[in-house]
Protein backbone atom coordinates (compact mmCIF):
# COMPACT_ATOMS: atom_id res chain seq x y z
CA UNK A 1 0.00 0.00 0.00
CA UNK A 2 1.41 2.99 -1.01
CA UNK A 3 2.69 5.14 2.47
CA UNK A 4 5.06 7.76 1.09
CA UNK A 5 3.99 10.83 -1.48
CA UNK A 6 6.58 10.29 -3.61
CA UNK A 7 5.50 6.69 -4.52
CA UNK A 8 2.14 7.77 -5.32
CA UNK A 9 0.99 7.01 -9.34
CA UNK A 10 -0.18 9.52 -11.25
CA UNK A 11 -3.08 10.08 -12.43
CA UNK A 12 -3.29 8.90 -15.55
CA UNK A 13 -1.67 5.62 -14.34
CA UNK A 14 -4.06 4.75 -11.59
CA UNK A 15 -6.69 5.14 -14.82
CA UNK A 16 -5.27 3.05 -16.74
CA UNK A 17 -4.87 0.78 -14.27
CA UNK A 18 -8.59 0.64 -13.30
CA UNK A 19 -9.46 -0.07 -16.71
CA UNK A 20 -6.78 -2.57 -17.42
CA UNK A 21 -7.99 -4.57 -14.43
CA UNK A 22 -11.58 -4.58 -15.55
CA UNK A 23 -10.72 -5.35 -18.75
CA UNK A 24 -8.58 -8.56 -17.23
CA UNK A 25 -11.56 -9.53 -15.14
CA UNK A 26 -13.91 -9.47 -17.70
CA UNK A 27 -11.55 -11.63 -20.37
CA UNK A 28 -11.35 -14.15 -17.63
CA UNK A 29 -15.24 -14.34 -17.60
CA UNK A 30 -16.59 -14.15 -21.06
CA UNK A 31 -20.07 -14.64 -20.21
CA UNK A 32 -20.09 -10.96 -18.63
CA UNK A 33 -19.41 -9.66 -21.68
CA UNK A 34 -21.64 -12.01 -23.92
CA UNK A 35 -24.66 -11.91 -21.99
CA UNK A 36 -25.96 -8.79 -22.38
CA UNK A 37 -25.26 -8.74 -26.09
CA UNK A 38 -26.96 -11.93 -26.34
CA UNK A 39 -29.63 -10.88 -24.14
CA UNK A 40 -30.23 -7.44 -26.66
CA UNK A 41 -30.52 -10.18 -29.61
CA UNK A 42 -32.63 -12.27 -27.75
CA UNK A 43 -35.14 -9.30 -26.86
CA UNK A 44 -35.53 -7.83 -30.24
CA UNK A 45 -36.47 -10.81 -31.33
CA UNK A 46 -39.23 -11.19 -28.70
CA UNK A 47 -40.92 -7.80 -30.71
CA UNK A 48 -41.83 -9.60 -34.01
CA UNK A 49 -42.98 -12.60 -32.10
CA UNK A 50 -45.43 -11.31 -30.02
CA UNK A 51 -46.55 -8.36 -32.57
CA UNK A 52 -46.54 -9.62 -35.96
CA UNK A 53 -43.86 -9.98 -38.34
CA UNK A 54 -45.34 -8.56 -41.65
CA UNK A 55 -42.40 -6.07 -42.96
CA UNK A 56 -44.20 -2.52 -42.98
CA UNK A 57 -44.02 -3.29 -39.06
CA UNK A 58 -41.07 -4.59 -38.77
CA UNK A 59 -39.59 -1.45 -40.57
CA UNK A 60 -41.84 0.55 -38.33
CA UNK A 61 -41.42 -0.42 -34.83
CA UNK A 62 -37.31 -1.58 -35.61
CA UNK A 63 -35.78 1.43 -34.38
CA UNK A 64 -37.59 1.54 -31.01
CA UNK A 65 -37.00 -2.04 -30.37
CA UNK A 66 -33.47 -2.15 -31.09
CA UNK A 67 -32.99 1.16 -28.71
CA UNK A 68 -35.47 -0.85 -26.12
CA UNK A 69 -33.34 -3.99 -26.06
CA UNK A 70 -29.99 -2.17 -25.75
CA UNK A 71 -31.84 0.22 -23.11
CA UNK A 72 -32.68 -3.37 -21.03
CA UNK A 73 -29.17 -4.95 -21.54
CA UNK A 74 -27.51 -2.28 -20.27
CA UNK A 75 -29.32 -1.61 -17.57
CA UNK A 76 -29.18 -5.56 -17.25
CA UNK A 77 -25.02 -5.65 -17.15
CA UNK A 78 -24.96 -2.52 -14.92
CA UNK A 79 -26.11 -4.52 -12.02
CA UNK A 80 -22.45 -6.06 -11.98
CA UNK A 81 -20.84 -2.87 -12.43
CA UNK A 82 -19.90 -2.91 -8.52
CA UNK A 83 -21.00 -5.95 -7.16
CA UNK A 84 -18.06 -8.00 -7.55
CA UNK A 85 -15.94 -5.87 -6.47
CA UNK A 86 -18.03 -5.15 -3.39
CA UNK A 87 -18.35 -8.36 -2.46
CA UNK A 88 -14.33 -9.32 -2.58
CA UNK A 89 -13.75 -6.03 -0.82
CA UNK A 90 -11.69 -4.35 -3.41
CA UNK A 91 -14.17 -1.61 -3.80
CA UNK A 92 -13.11 -0.55 -0.61
CA UNK A 93 -9.91 0.23 -1.75
CA UNK A 94 -11.17 2.32 -4.12
CA UNK A 95 -13.34 4.36 -1.89
CA UNK A 96 -10.09 4.63 0.30
CA UNK A 97 -7.70 5.11 -2.13
CA UNK A 98 -5.12 8.46 -2.77
CA UNK A 99 -6.76 8.23 -6.01
CA UNK A 100 -9.60 10.60 -6.43
CA UNK A 101 -12.53 8.49 -6.75
CA UNK A 102 -14.37 10.12 -9.66
CA UNK A 103 -11.65 9.50 -11.61
CA UNK A 104 -11.44 5.70 -10.48
CA UNK A 105 -15.47 5.90 -11.09
CA UNK A 106 -14.94 7.02 -14.46
CA UNK A 107 -12.21 4.77 -14.91
CA UNK A 108 -14.94 1.60 -14.29
CA UNK A 109 -17.42 3.48 -16.25
CA UNK A 110 -15.56 2.90 -19.22
CA UNK A 111 -13.87 -0.52 -18.75
CA UNK A 112 -18.22 -1.04 -18.46
CA UNK A 113 -18.79 0.11 -21.40
CA UNK A 114 -15.85 -1.42 -23.14
CA UNK A 115 -17.21 -4.36 -22.07
CA UNK A 116 -21.28 -3.88 -23.02
CA UNK A 117 -21.69 -0.99 -24.75
CA UNK A 118 -19.33 -1.16 -27.39
CA UNK A 119 -20.21 -5.05 -28.05
CA UNK A 120 -23.81 -3.97 -28.11
CA UNK A 121 -23.04 -1.72 -30.97
CA UNK A 122 -20.79 -4.58 -32.88
CA UNK A 123 -24.05 -6.23 -33.01
CA UNK A 124 -26.85 -3.79 -32.97
CA UNK A 125 -26.16 -3.75 -37.20
CA UNK A 126 -26.45 -7.42 -37.41
CA UNK A 127 -30.20 -7.28 -35.90
CA UNK A 128 -30.95 -3.92 -37.17
CA UNK A 129 -30.56 -6.07 -40.61
CA UNK A 130 -33.62 -8.43 -40.12
CA UNK A 131 -35.72 -5.17 -39.09
CA UNK A 132 -35.22 -4.01 -42.56
CA UNK A 133 -33.32 -1.20 -41.29
CA UNK A 134 -31.83 0.89 -44.20
CA UNK A 135 -28.36 1.41 -44.55
CA UNK A 136 -28.10 5.06 -43.12
CA UNK A 137 -30.85 4.56 -40.77
CA UNK A 138 -28.47 1.88 -39.28
CA UNK A 139 -25.49 4.03 -39.80
CA UNK A 140 -27.45 6.29 -37.57
CA UNK A 141 -28.74 3.63 -35.43
CA UNK A 142 -25.24 3.02 -34.52
CA UNK A 143 -24.15 6.69 -33.80
CA UNK A 144 -26.94 6.92 -31.19
CA UNK A 145 -26.04 4.20 -29.72
CA UNK A 146 -22.17 4.90 -29.28
CA UNK A 147 -23.83 8.27 -26.98
CA UNK A 148 -26.30 6.63 -25.64
CA UNK A 149 -24.72 3.57 -24.10
CA UNK A 150 -22.33 6.31 -23.03
CA UNK A 151 -24.87 8.39 -21.49
CA UNK A 152 -26.56 5.48 -20.10
CA UNK A 153 -23.70 3.43 -18.20
CA UNK A 154 -22.25 7.32 -16.72
CA UNK A 155 -26.24 7.81 -15.41
CA UNK A 156 -26.19 3.97 -14.77
CA UNK A 157 -23.07 3.70 -12.30
CA UNK A 158 -24.47 6.62 -10.45
CA UNK A 159 -27.93 4.14 -10.14
CA UNK A 160 -25.38 1.22 -9.26
CA UNK A 161 -23.39 3.22 -6.49
CA UNK A 162 -26.66 4.13 -4.77
CA UNK A 163 -27.98 0.45 -4.78
CA UNK A 164 -24.93 -1.53 -4.05
CA UNK A 165 -25.15 -4.26 -1.47
CA UNK A 166 -29.38 -3.36 -0.93
CA UNK A 167 -31.68 -6.16 -0.60
CA UNK A 168 -33.50 -6.63 -4.24
CA UNK A 169 -30.95 -4.27 -5.19
CA UNK A 170 -31.33 -5.42 -9.24
CA UNK A 171 -35.40 -4.00 -9.35
CA UNK A 172 -34.41 -0.96 -7.44
CA UNK A 173 -31.58 0.04 -10.26
CA UNK A 174 -33.96 -0.33 -12.88
CA UNK A 175 -36.46 1.69 -10.85
CA UNK A 176 -33.86 4.71 -10.06
CA UNK A 177 -32.74 4.59 -13.77
CA UNK A 178 -35.41 3.97 -16.44
CA UNK A 179 -36.98 7.57 -15.91
CA UNK A 180 -33.40 9.25 -15.94
CA UNK A 181 -32.90 6.73 -19.39
CA UNK A 182 -36.30 7.95 -20.93
CA UNK A 183 -34.83 11.11 -22.19
CA UNK A 184 -32.02 9.39 -23.83
CA UNK A 185 -34.31 6.07 -25.27
CA UNK A 186 -36.67 8.81 -26.97
CA UNK A 187 -33.80 10.71 -28.47
CA UNK A 188 -31.83 8.11 -29.89
CA UNK A 189 -35.09 5.64 -31.07
CA UNK A 190 -36.77 8.76 -32.68
CA UNK A 191 -33.52 9.79 -34.73
CA UNK A 192 -33.19 6.18 -36.21
CA UNK A 193 -37.03 6.30 -36.78
CA UNK A 194 -36.27 10.06 -38.74
CA UNK A 195 -33.30 8.28 -40.44
CA UNK A 196 -35.06 5.37 -41.63
CA UNK A 197 -37.61 7.67 -43.12
CA UNK A 198 -35.64 9.90 -44.76
CA UNK A 199 -35.84 13.31 -42.65
CA UNK A 200 -33.11 15.28 -40.99
CA UNK A 201 -31.96 13.35 -38.25
CA UNK A 202 -29.21 15.79 -37.11
CA UNK A 203 -30.82 17.63 -34.03
CA UNK A 204 -31.19 14.33 -32.33
CA UNK A 205 -27.50 13.37 -32.63
CA UNK A 206 -26.25 16.65 -31.38
CA UNK A 207 -28.44 16.18 -28.54
CA UNK A 208 -27.15 12.49 -27.67
CA UNK A 209 -23.81 13.73 -27.98
CA UNK A 210 -23.84 16.98 -25.41
CA UNK A 211 -26.33 14.36 -23.37
CA UNK A 212 -22.57 12.26 -23.34
CA UNK A 213 -20.71 14.93 -23.00
CA UNK A 214 -22.37 16.61 -19.84
CA UNK A 215 -22.81 12.44 -18.39
CA UNK A 216 -18.81 12.55 -18.93
CA UNK A 217 -18.06 15.57 -17.50
CA UNK A 218 -20.78 14.82 -14.03
CA UNK A 219 -21.64 11.62 -13.62
CA UNK A 220 -17.96 10.40 -12.31
CA UNK A 221 -18.56 13.26 -9.28
CA UNK A 222 -22.21 11.91 -8.62
CA UNK A 223 -21.19 8.38 -8.27
CA UNK A 224 -18.17 8.92 -6.32
CA UNK A 225 -20.27 10.88 -4.00
CA UNK A 226 -22.86 7.74 -4.01
CA UNK A 227 -20.13 5.39 -3.30
CA UNK A 228 -19.33 7.08 -0.39
CA UNK A 229 -22.52 7.52 0.77
CA UNK A 230 -23.06 3.74 -0.02
CA UNK A 231 -20.16 3.01 2.66
CA UNK A 232 -20.33 5.51 5.12
CA UNK B 1 -72.06 28.96 -17.88
CA UNK B 2 -71.44 25.37 -16.18
CA UNK B 3 -74.51 24.61 -14.39
CA UNK B 4 -74.73 21.26 -12.45
CA UNK B 5 -74.74 18.83 -15.51
CA UNK B 6 -72.33 21.02 -17.87
CA UNK B 7 -73.30 20.46 -21.19
CA UNK B 8 -73.21 16.88 -20.30
CA UNK B 9 -69.48 16.69 -19.00
CA UNK B 10 -70.78 16.77 -15.37
CA UNK B 11 -69.51 13.55 -14.81
CA UNK B 12 -65.97 14.61 -15.69
CA UNK B 13 -65.57 17.71 -14.10
CA UNK B 14 -67.13 17.09 -10.83
CA UNK B 15 -65.09 14.03 -10.68
CA UNK B 16 -62.18 15.90 -11.12
CA UNK B 17 -63.07 18.41 -8.75
CA UNK B 18 -63.83 15.50 -6.17
CA UNK B 19 -60.85 14.18 -6.41
CA UNK B 20 -58.86 17.09 -5.63
CA UNK B 21 -60.71 17.61 -2.53
CA UNK B 22 -59.73 13.96 -1.76
CA UNK B 23 -56.28 14.46 -2.38
CA UNK B 24 -56.33 17.12 -0.01
CA UNK B 25 -57.83 15.33 2.84
CA UNK B 26 -55.94 11.96 2.23
CA UNK B 27 -52.56 13.86 2.75
CA UNK B 28 -54.09 15.98 5.52
CA UNK B 29 -55.37 13.06 7.30
CA UNK B 30 -52.32 10.64 6.37
CA UNK B 31 -50.11 12.98 8.08
CA UNK B 32 -52.02 13.46 11.11
CA UNK B 33 -51.94 9.73 11.55
CA UNK B 34 -48.56 9.26 11.27
CA UNK B 35 -48.09 12.71 13.68
CA UNK B 36 -49.99 11.49 16.22
CA UNK B 37 -48.71 7.99 16.46
CA UNK B 38 -45.15 8.90 16.70
CA UNK B 39 -46.46 11.14 19.93
CA UNK B 40 -48.10 7.89 21.20
CA UNK B 41 -45.25 6.02 20.70
CA UNK B 42 -42.54 8.53 22.11
CA UNK B 43 -44.88 9.54 25.16
CA UNK B 44 -45.06 5.88 26.40
CA UNK B 45 -41.24 5.65 26.25
CA UNK B 46 -41.01 8.73 27.94
CA UNK B 47 -43.42 8.13 30.71
CA UNK B 48 -42.05 4.55 31.15
CA UNK B 49 -38.38 6.04 31.29
CA UNK B 50 -40.08 8.95 34.07
CA UNK B 51 -42.06 6.12 35.95
CA UNK B 52 -38.68 4.43 36.68
CA UNK B 53 -36.92 7.27 38.05
CA UNK C 1 -29.60 37.25 9.33
CA UNK C 2 -27.28 34.77 9.70
CA UNK C 3 -28.53 33.66 13.16
CA UNK C 4 -32.34 33.66 12.15
CA UNK C 5 -31.20 31.05 9.13
CA UNK C 6 -29.51 29.42 11.89
CA UNK C 7 -32.35 29.45 14.18
CA UNK C 8 -34.76 28.57 11.54
CA UNK C 9 -32.53 25.55 10.66
CA UNK C 10 -33.24 24.17 14.19
CA UNK C 11 -35.66 21.41 14.59
CA UNK C 12 -37.60 21.93 17.78
CA UNK C 13 -37.48 25.94 16.60
CA UNK C 14 -39.07 24.74 13.33
CA UNK C 15 -41.66 22.22 14.94
CA UNK C 16 -43.30 25.15 16.77
CA UNK C 17 -42.88 27.61 14.14
CA UNK C 18 -44.66 25.72 11.57
CA UNK C 19 -47.80 24.54 14.18
CA UNK C 20 -48.59 28.58 14.01
CA UNK C 21 -48.06 28.86 10.23
CA UNK C 22 -50.40 26.03 9.40
CA UNK C 23 -53.19 27.72 10.18
CA UNK C 24 -52.71 31.04 8.36
CA UNK C 25 -51.93 28.95 5.02
CA UNK C 26 -54.75 26.86 5.11
CA UNK C 27 -57.07 29.32 5.71
CA UNK C 28 -56.12 31.92 3.20
CA UNK C 29 -55.56 28.45 1.05
CA UNK C 30 -58.93 27.11 1.16
CA UNK C 31 -60.70 30.78 0.63
CA UNK C 32 -58.75 31.26 -2.73
CA UNK C 33 -59.85 27.63 -3.55
CA UNK C 34 -62.79 28.02 -3.07
CA UNK C 35 -63.47 31.31 -5.19
CA UNK C 36 -61.50 29.50 -7.93
CA UNK C 37 -63.47 26.47 -8.12
CA UNK C 38 -66.99 28.60 -7.73
CA UNK C 39 -65.89 31.00 -10.08
CA UNK C 40 -63.90 28.48 -12.65
CA UNK C 41 -67.19 26.43 -12.68
CA UNK C 42 -69.60 28.92 -12.42
CA UNK C 43 -68.80 32.34 -13.33
CA UNK C 44 -66.29 31.32 -16.64
CA UNK C 45 -68.07 31.26 -20.05
CA UNK C 46 -67.60 28.00 -21.77
CA UNK C 47 -64.89 27.19 -24.02
CA UNK C 48 -65.44 27.78 -27.52
CA UNK C 49 -64.04 24.49 -28.09
CA UNK C 50 -64.22 22.38 -25.03
CA UNK C 51 -67.20 23.41 -23.34
CA UNK C 52 -67.99 23.16 -20.12
CA UNK C 53 -65.32 20.21 -19.89
CA UNK C 54 -62.14 22.93 -19.72
CA UNK C 55 -63.19 23.67 -16.19
CA UNK C 56 -61.25 20.73 -15.51
CA UNK C 57 -58.16 23.20 -16.14
CA UNK C 58 -58.84 24.64 -12.69
CA UNK C 59 -57.39 21.78 -10.76
CA UNK C 60 -55.11 20.08 -12.91
CA UNK C 61 -53.16 22.64 -13.67
CA UNK C 62 -52.60 23.81 -10.06
CA UNK C 63 -51.63 20.32 -9.76
CA UNK C 64 -49.30 19.76 -12.16
CA UNK C 65 -47.62 22.85 -11.12
CA UNK C 66 -47.41 21.91 -7.50
CA UNK C 67 -46.28 18.44 -8.72
CA UNK C 68 -43.14 20.39 -10.09
CA UNK C 69 -42.87 22.79 -7.59
CA UNK C 70 -43.10 20.16 -4.94
CA UNK C 71 -40.10 17.76 -6.50
CA UNK C 72 -38.00 21.00 -7.13
CA UNK C 73 -38.56 21.53 -3.52
CA UNK C 74 -38.03 18.01 -2.66
CA UNK C 75 -34.41 18.27 -4.80
CA UNK C 76 -33.29 21.69 -3.32
CA UNK C 77 -33.86 20.64 0.61
CA UNK C 78 -32.23 17.47 -0.20
CA UNK C 79 -29.06 19.05 -2.07
CA UNK C 80 -28.82 21.84 1.23
CA UNK C 81 -28.87 18.85 3.46
CA UNK C 82 -26.30 17.03 1.85
CA UNK C 83 -23.87 20.13 1.34
CA UNK C 84 -24.50 21.88 4.61
CA UNK C 85 -25.12 18.64 6.74
CA UNK C 86 -28.78 20.40 7.84
CA UNK C 87 -30.94 17.41 9.38
CA UNK C 88 -34.04 19.48 9.00
CA UNK C 89 -33.42 19.57 4.88
CA UNK C 90 -33.38 16.05 5.05
CA UNK C 91 -36.86 16.35 6.60
CA UNK C 92 -38.72 18.61 4.32
CA UNK C 93 -37.46 16.52 1.73
CA UNK C 94 -38.87 13.39 3.18
CA UNK C 95 -42.18 14.79 3.77
CA UNK C 96 -42.32 16.59 0.20
CA UNK C 97 -41.83 13.12 -1.49
CA UNK C 98 -45.13 11.97 -0.68
CA UNK C 99 -47.34 14.60 -0.99
CA UNK C 100 -45.36 15.61 -4.26
CA UNK C 101 -46.19 12.18 -5.50
CA UNK C 102 -50.23 12.43 -4.86
CA UNK C 103 -50.03 15.96 -6.98
CA UNK C 104 -48.65 14.25 -9.55
CA UNK C 105 -51.21 11.27 -9.66
CA UNK C 106 -53.75 13.90 -9.61
CA UNK C 107 -52.46 15.91 -11.90
CA UNK C 108 -52.08 12.66 -13.93
CA UNK C 109 -56.19 11.05 -13.17
CA UNK C 110 -57.33 14.74 -14.30
CA UNK C 111 -55.28 14.65 -16.90
CA UNK C 112 -56.64 11.44 -18.03
CA UNK C 113 -60.22 12.55 -17.02
CA UNK C 114 -60.12 15.62 -18.76
CA UNK C 115 -58.36 13.83 -22.19
CA UNK C 116 -60.96 10.82 -22.22
CA UNK C 117 -64.16 13.66 -23.76
CA UNK C 118 -61.47 15.68 -25.73
CA UNK C 119 -59.69 12.66 -27.31
CA UNK C 120 -61.65 9.71 -27.10
CA UNK C 121 -58.84 7.50 -25.12
CA UNK C 122 -58.50 7.49 -21.22
CA UNK C 123 -54.66 8.42 -22.39
CA UNK C 124 -52.99 10.44 -24.71
CA UNK C 125 -49.18 9.63 -25.34
CA UNK C 126 -48.89 12.07 -27.88
CA UNK C 127 -49.69 15.12 -25.00
CA UNK C 128 -46.06 15.95 -23.93
CA UNK C 129 -47.64 17.37 -20.76
CA UNK C 130 -49.11 14.23 -19.57
CA UNK C 131 -46.01 12.07 -20.60
CA UNK C 132 -43.98 14.21 -18.87
CA UNK C 133 -45.89 14.02 -15.66
CA UNK C 134 -45.92 10.13 -15.96
CA UNK C 135 -42.17 10.00 -15.77
CA UNK C 136 -41.95 12.29 -12.96
CA UNK C 137 -44.18 9.93 -10.85
CA UNK C 138 -42.10 7.34 -11.80
CA UNK C 139 -39.21 9.72 -10.75
CA UNK C 140 -40.70 9.74 -7.07
CA UNK C 141 -41.25 6.43 -6.50
CA UNK C 142 -37.37 5.91 -7.37
CA UNK C 143 -36.67 8.53 -4.78
CA UNK C 144 -39.24 6.73 -2.12
CA UNK C 145 -37.69 3.05 -3.09
CA UNK C 146 -34.33 3.72 -2.57
CA UNK C 147 -35.64 5.98 1.20
CA UNK C 148 -37.71 2.76 1.42
CA UNK C 149 -34.79 0.14 0.87
CA UNK C 150 -32.10 2.02 3.09
CA UNK C 151 -32.34 1.25 6.99
CA UNK C 152 -30.34 3.79 8.41
CA UNK C 153 -32.24 7.09 7.90
CA UNK C 154 -29.14 9.41 8.00
CA UNK C 155 -27.37 7.03 4.63
CA UNK C 156 -31.14 7.07 3.28
CA UNK C 157 -31.13 10.85 3.50
CA UNK C 158 -27.36 11.02 1.88
CA UNK C 159 -28.34 8.35 -1.04
CA UNK C 160 -31.75 9.83 -1.97
CA UNK C 161 -30.28 13.43 -2.00
CA UNK C 162 -28.02 11.88 -4.22
CA UNK C 163 -31.02 10.67 -6.43
CA UNK C 164 -32.99 13.79 -6.03
CA UNK C 165 -30.58 16.27 -7.44
CA UNK C 166 -29.64 13.89 -10.70
CA UNK C 167 -33.31 13.78 -10.75
CA UNK C 168 -33.81 17.71 -10.86
CA UNK C 169 -31.28 18.10 -13.36
CA UNK C 170 -33.21 15.42 -15.64
CA UNK C 171 -36.14 17.12 -15.13
CA UNK C 172 -35.78 19.87 -17.93
CA UNK C 173 -34.50 17.29 -20.00
CA UNK C 174 -37.13 15.24 -19.54
CA UNK C 175 -39.45 18.03 -20.84
CA UNK C 176 -37.65 19.29 -24.27
CA UNK C 177 -37.10 15.05 -25.24
CA UNK C 178 -40.87 14.33 -24.72
CA UNK C 179 -41.76 17.81 -26.32
CA UNK C 180 -39.22 17.10 -28.89
CA UNK C 181 -41.05 13.38 -29.43
CA UNK C 182 -44.56 14.73 -29.77
CA UNK C 183 -44.21 17.42 -32.39
CA UNK C 184 -42.41 14.73 -34.08
CA UNK C 185 -45.91 13.92 -34.77
CA UNK C 186 -48.12 16.69 -33.54
CA UNK C 187 -50.93 15.13 -30.89
CA UNK C 188 -53.37 16.67 -29.87
CA UNK C 189 -52.46 18.46 -26.58
CA UNK C 190 -54.93 19.54 -23.69
CA UNK C 191 -53.65 22.75 -22.91
CA UNK C 192 -53.09 24.72 -26.79
CA UNK C 193 -49.90 26.19 -26.32
CA UNK C 194 -50.01 30.10 -28.13
CA UNK C 195 -53.81 29.58 -28.25
CA UNK C 196 -56.15 32.60 -28.48
CA UNK C 197 -55.64 34.86 -25.68
CA UNK C 198 -57.30 33.74 -22.82
CA UNK C 199 -59.63 36.33 -21.25
CA UNK C 200 -59.92 37.52 -17.54
CA UNK C 201 -63.08 35.65 -16.45
CA UNK C 202 -61.16 32.28 -17.06
CA UNK C 203 -58.13 33.63 -15.99
CA UNK C 204 -58.34 34.58 -12.60
CA UNK C 205 -60.01 32.01 -11.09
CA UNK C 206 -56.77 29.93 -12.15
CA UNK C 207 -54.79 32.35 -10.86
CA UNK C 208 -56.21 32.41 -7.43
CA UNK C 209 -56.46 28.12 -7.85
CA UNK C 210 -52.89 28.03 -8.29
CA UNK C 211 -52.10 30.44 -5.68
CA UNK C 212 -54.77 28.73 -3.24
CA UNK C 213 -53.43 24.78 -4.27
CA UNK C 214 -49.81 26.36 -3.35
CA UNK C 215 -50.84 27.53 0.32
CA UNK C 216 -52.61 24.28 1.20
CA UNK C 217 -49.96 22.45 -0.21
CA UNK C 218 -47.50 23.98 2.53
CA UNK C 219 -49.60 23.46 4.78
CA UNK C 220 -49.57 19.79 4.13
CA UNK C 221 -46.08 20.07 3.70
CA UNK C 222 -45.05 22.01 7.32
CA UNK C 223 -47.71 19.07 9.33
CA UNK C 224 -46.19 15.76 7.49
CA UNK C 225 -42.42 17.20 8.03
CA UNK C 226 -43.58 18.67 11.81
CA UNK C 227 -44.55 14.33 12.15
CA UNK C 228 -41.04 13.68 10.22
CA UNK C 229 -38.85 15.76 12.64
CA UNK C 230 -40.85 14.62 15.65
CA UNK C 231 -39.99 11.09 14.61
CA UNK C 232 -36.30 11.85 14.28
CA UNK C 233 -35.85 13.79 16.99
CA UNK C 234 -37.83 11.00 19.02
CA UNK C 235 -34.60 10.60 21.61
CA UNK C 236 -33.55 14.32 22.20
CA UNK C 237 -34.54 16.08 24.94
CA UNK C 238 -36.34 18.60 23.77
CA UNK C 239 -38.92 15.91 22.44
CA UNK C 240 -38.90 14.82 25.65
CA UNK C 241 -39.56 17.78 26.88
CA UNK C 242 -42.77 18.74 24.85
CA UNK C 243 -43.55 15.47 25.96
CA UNK C 244 -43.82 16.13 29.60
CA UNK C 245 -44.63 19.51 29.32
CA UNK C 246 -48.62 19.72 31.00
CA UNK C 247 -49.54 21.25 27.52
CA UNK C 248 -48.39 17.93 25.67
CA UNK C 249 -47.98 18.80 21.98
CA UNK C 250 -46.49 21.95 21.09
Amino acid sequence: MITNERELPGLMAGFVATVKRDLLLAWKRPGDVLNPVVFFAVVSTLFPLATGASPEQLEFSGPGVLWVAALLATLLSLNSLFLADYEDGSLDQFVVSLQPLPMLALAKALAHWLTSGLPLLLVSPLVAVSFRMPAEAIGVLIVTLLFGTISLGLVGSIGAALTIGLHRGTVLLSLLILPLAMPILILGARTVSLAATNETYSAGIYFLAAYAVAALALAPFAAAAALRISYE
Amino acid sequence: MGGLAMDGYGAYVWSCFALTLAVFVFNEWRARVRHRSVYKQIEVRVKALEGRQ
Amino acid sequence: MWNYLHKMASPPHFYRLAKILIPWLVLPGALLIAYGAYAGLFVAPPDYQQGDAFRIIYVHVPSAYLSMMAYMIMAISAGIGLIWRIKLAHAVAAGAAPVGASFTILALITGAVWGRPMWGTWWEWGDPRLTSELILLFLYFGYMALRNAIDDTAKADKASAVLAMVGAINVPIIHFSVQWWSSLHQGPTLIRQGGPAIDNEMLYPLLAMIVGFTLVFAALLLRRVRAEVLYRERRTNWVRELILSPRGDG
